[in-house]
């Protein structure tokens, strides 16, 4: 299968070094790949749905609507170009989040909640 | 002899049927899935658009009519649609600007029909306007996008205008039906002039004059291809009568 996505590697590329010239394998006839992010209701984050393949942003928004609001999923939707998203590197997880592990002071648990404080 | 609304909203079903059942044929075949779905969508809000014309029909009918035996059990020759919408799907530009000249009269058609004296017709415009201007939008931005693209997609969509310009006549000469029930079709005529023109001056398309004009569609009398799409589409209601799913 082609590959259409290169995710960047936390910390591994400079900004200056972002862009079209890292994805090597996408051909000039693939359209690229985009991301969509959509808000089920007001008032609520928007959520990564999906992905999808579009010529340009206005196209991409159309598709997600046609391809995720189909059943009246959302309100709102964002799209991002996935060559644009910059990711961690799965092999540096255990320097990135093992020392968390062992802080459990920094969860919220310590504190004694009064009783009239519901949804917490 | 019906009476001419019933024509007119047989006339209005058979339109959104027809297109619809073409879009359909796309179903598993576009060209990527994302635009698969688009066009079965509009395909999907068409059929949509033909059962409130022909529940409404068969309500004012008042016999054993139903919305399925419109559909189902009626002949070529009663059918009603315009000839531009029976035509083949043939490449990926013709069925893009079929689906362009018919939504942009479509939109300013059901603009006026949302304030016609009939409150079921004008409440069945109002509904189906929000997804009209949607097809509107999405053929209208493929017809740019073919017309100011690659040489390819360029001699698709002058194919496709040179195949099916001669069909657009049709839409503004008004059937006895519609002179009857007071639609005005010289205004709509100005302004989808209007609208084709300026989406292909984006598109850098040229605009046909002096064409031939083929008529016939809105009483019934249709091109060789309708038969064929009724043939598929009456199929099984042909074969065993009444069946259910």
């Amino acid at each position: 299968m082609k590959q259409f996505i290169n995710k960047f590697y936390y910390g591994d590329i400079p900004e200056s070094n972002s862009g079209n010239s890292i994805i090597s394998t996408e051909s000039k006839t693939d359209w690229p790949l985009w991301e969509v992010f959509l808000r089920s209701k007001q008032g609520l984050d928007h959520k990564h749905t999906g992905s999808l393949h579009a010529a340009n942003a206005q196209m991409a928004i159309e598709n997600a609507r046609d391809v995720y609001t189909r059943r009246m999923e959302g309100v709102s939707i964002w799209v991002v170009e996935s060559k644009n998203i910059h990711a961690s590197n799965p092999d540096e997880s255990e320097s990135l989040y093992d020392p968390s592990n062992d802080k459990i002071y920094r969860h919220a648990s310590f504190y004694q909640l009064p009783d009239e404080l519901k949804h917490m | 002899m019906n009476k001419p609304i019933i024509d007119y909203l047989l006339h209005l079903a058979d339109n959104s049927l027809i297109l619809g059942q073409r879009n359909a044929e796309w179903c598993g075949h576009g060209p990527i899935l994302e635009q698969d779905i688009a066009i079965t969508n509009i395909s999907l809000d068409l059929i949509g658009q033909s059962r409130s014309f022909y529940q409404y029909a068969a309500q004012l009918k008042n016999d054993n009519t139903t919305e399925d035996s419109l559909a189902f059990f009626r002949t070529e020759r009663e059918f009603k649609n315009f000839l531009l919408l029976e035509q083949p799907n043939g490449d990926w530009a013709q069925t893009i600007l079929k689906q362009f000249f018919f939504s942009s009269f479509q939109f300013l058609l059901f603009q006026q029909l949302q304030k016609n004296s009939d409150e079921t017709l004008a409440a069945i415009a109002e509904k189906s306007l929000k997804e009209i201007s949607y097809h509107l939008r999405w053929s209208s931005e493929w017809v740019e996008r073919l017309g100011d693209g690659t040489e390819e997609s360029r001699n698709r969509i002058l194919n496709a205008v040179n195949n099916l310009w001669r069909f657009t006549g049709e839409l503004f000469i008004p059937a006895a039906y519609e002179t009857e029930l007071g639609i005005e079709l010289n205004s709509i005529k100005e302004n989808w002039q209007e609208k084709i023109n300026e989406i292909f001056k984006n598109a850098t398309l040229p605009i046909l004059s002096n064409v031939f004009f083929q008529t016939g569609g809105k009483t019934g009398n249709h091109t060789e291809q309708l038969g064929f799409i009724l043939t598929e589409l009456q199929y099984m209601q042909r074969t065993f009568p009444g069946c259910e799913w």
